[in-house]
């Protein structure tokens, strides 16, 4: 029983929690700042409606560069005011996928409409009114946090003046006002990142793009900016996420698809991704190994046959799909194995991409 | 021009911008810098040339190399500016990547830029001519027009050397440039001594080199010696050169920064 209590806490700490503290927290502010976006609560109703035609359309989308294919024939819609996200690993294709939406980077073949429009002849249109939070931070080191803002409205054609009004707002949500007038250089890397949100909403976008917004943060940092975010999604802005991490996908997005390889694999919600690829649970357990590790799989694999659904064997534990992971540790202790530890826990994301790919996402 | 943008002037906006933090320092090393060369060189250089009897032009040697030295200082200034800076926006800074994800677009990035450095060389060269002037190195008031050579020269090596920049990685390329191209410009072009005293297989090198025409030019002006032909020919010359320059970099800024 003790078991299933460690997994509980670890089950506790991670991802349902939080979720349901952002759903408080937004009611909570929504009367903060007031970022007019197009999509007000009247288009984010129509948006669920399945009439609306996708902010983001790609079929057989395909990037290369050279001989190497970094995208490989994709298709997706994003709908307006969901939150799509591209989860994969390093090199699996997204930030070339986010380049070729941003208008960045010209598509090599296949059909992608962003606003209904052409990247290849509407870029500057398509760009007008989409906010993107790149991988680097891209600061301007040589202004200061305010300056940062105000330029970029200038840059969407913004008055000097309406670009400080947003910045000043946009500093506000993003909890920077302290800092307007510091250089940028000092700010932590999650303050860089918050101010990079902030810049890339000074256009008001209804559509974001966000490559990989949390990597390199430490917890607290992150958990600030999922909150913007939330409530940037709240407000009916549509949101395109990438991310190595499987917690951010499951806490940000509505709807998404894992990459591999340059290919889409698979893609859902993530609930509905971890009920199609995985078990309910996961029962994981670590063993002290021996000299020769093939020996020790065989017969760990022998012993676990036919008590889960799947097994995964992974260099440093092995992994039990099954619907009840308790059961399962207690069939497995009956049938003599000992492991050094043992953990039930939730499925998640991470394992609906080992169980499509046989790889640890994060590399 | 009518190349010349709404979205490119938003470009100059920011250099501007980040100018208005440190323009005082600017501009004192702008009047420091041609009074240091013009004393150093014109009078004290020059207490020696005038004694030879062999005067370059037949004029003192101050009033020989003022022009030059105004046109070589917007020269130097515009090739700095269009490396280092410029690789930083590309490549250490990717400020460029940011201004790139909002309605500008890389060519609208390099005519900024190009404008920047118009400006910032105009300052310069406005206060060099104020040093020469207080100086007396000029003999024709035609001296001012000095100022828009300087700046044409300087936006002819410019815009070529910007098209370099969005072709190399590091700053490796401008040691090489700067050992091989522009410091030998700067001591060879009729800077500092007629090119018909280079050997003679050297002089067409120096002719088709824009800063030979700059100083060519600023120099007929300066001393009000003016045959219109050749100051067209010299003129046209600078204009080609920033025309090749901006072709090129529309495509070098192109491929390096739309991928």
């Amino acid at each position: 029983m003790a078991l299933v209590a460690v997994g509980e806490s670890i089950w506790s700490c991670g991802v349902d929690p939080a979720g349901r503290r952002y759903h408080r927290s937004v009611t909570e502010t929504m009367t903060a700042t007031t970022i007019a976006t197009p999509a007000d609560s009247t288009t984010a109703l129509a948006a669920s409606s399945s009439a609306e035609a996708p902010l983001i359309h790609a079929r057989g989308l395909r990037k290369c560069f050279g001989a190497f294919t970094a995208v490989d024939g994709v298709d997706f819609d994003v709908a307006p005011g969901e939150a799509f996200g591209f989860l994969g690993p390093n090199g699996a294709g997204k930030t070339s996928t986010m380049r070729m939406i941003g208008t960045v980077s010209p598509v090599t073949a296949g059909t992608l409409t962003v606003f209904g429009l052409d990247p290849a002849r509407e870029g500057a249109r398509i760009r007008a009114r989409l906010g993107v939070v790149p991988q680097a931070d891209t600061l301007d080191n040589e202004l200061s946090v305010l300056e940062n803002l105000l330029i970029y409205g200038r840059y969407f054609d913004l008055s000097w003046s309406e670009s400080r009004r947003r910045a000043k707002e946009l500093l506000e949500f993003v909890q920077l006002t302290e800092r307007s007038n510091d250089k940028v250089e000092p700010l932590s890397g999650g303050m860089k990142r918050r101010l990079v949100i902030a810049r890339s909403l000074i256009n008001e976008p209804s559509l974001l793009l966000l490559d990989e917004p949390t990597t390199g943060l430490d917890p607290q940092a992150r958990h600030l900016v999922w909150d913007r975010l939330y409530r940037l999604k709240q407000r009916g802005v549509t949101l395109c996420i990438t991310t190595h991490y499987m917690d951010e996908a499951e806490q940000l997005c509505d709807r998404l698809v894992v990459m591999d390889r340059a290919k889409i694999v698979a893609e859902g919600s993530p609930r509905q991704l971890i009920d199609r690829y995985v078990t309910r649970e996961v029962l994981e357990l670590r063993f002290r190994r021996t000299e020769d590790e093939a020996d020790d799989s065989a017969h760990i694999g022998n012993k676990l046959e036919g008590l889960a659904d799947r097994v995964e064997q992974l260099p440093d534990r092995v992994l039990v799909y099954t619907a009840d992971g308790e059961a399962a540790a207690a069939a497995a202790y009956e049938r003599g194995l000992r492991p050094a530890s043992i953990l039930v826990r939730r499925a998640s994301l991470e394992d609906v991409f080992l169980s499509l790919t046989g790889r640890s996402l994060v590399e | 021009m009518a190349v010349v943008s709404r979205a490119s002037v938003r470009i100059l906006e920011h250099d501007l911008l980040v100018f208005r933090r440190g323009w005082f320092n600017y501009l004192l090393a702008g009047l420091s810098q041609p009074f240091l060369y013009l004393v150093a060189m014109g009078i004290g250089l020059g207490l020696y040339v005038n004694r030879s009897g062999n005067l370059p032009g037949g004029v003192p040697y101050l009033d020989y190399i003022a022009p030059a030295l105004l046109v070589t200082q917007a020269m130097m200034a515009a090739a700095f500016e269009s490396a280092w800076p410029i690789m930083s926006k590309i490549e250490w800074d990717k400020t460029y990547h940011a201004a790139l994800n909002t309605p500008i677009g890389a060519l609208d990035l390099l005519l900024g830029d190009l404008m920047w450095i118009a400006f910032r060389t105009t300052l310069l060269s406005v206060l060099f001519l104020l040093v020469v002037l207080a100086l007396g190195a000029a003999s024709s008031p035609l001296v001012v027009l000095a100022v828009p050579v300087a700046v044409l020269t300087a936006l002819a090596f410019a815009a070529p050397i910007m098209a370099f920049t969005a072709t190399q990685t590091g700053d490796g390329g401008f040691n090489a440039l700067f050992r091989f191209g522009i410091t030998p410009l700067f001591l060879f072009s009729g800077t500092f001594f007629p090119i018909e005293k280079l050997p003679l297989f050297l002089q067409p090198v120096a002719w088709i080199t824009p800063l030979y025409h700059g100083v060519a030019a600023a120099r007929e002006l300066s001393l009000g010696r003016v045959e219109p032909v050749g100051l067209a020919v010299h003129l046209a010359f600078l204009v080609a050169a920033i025309g090749v320059g901006v072709a090129a970099g529309r495509v070098t800024f192109r491929r390096r920064l739309v991928v």
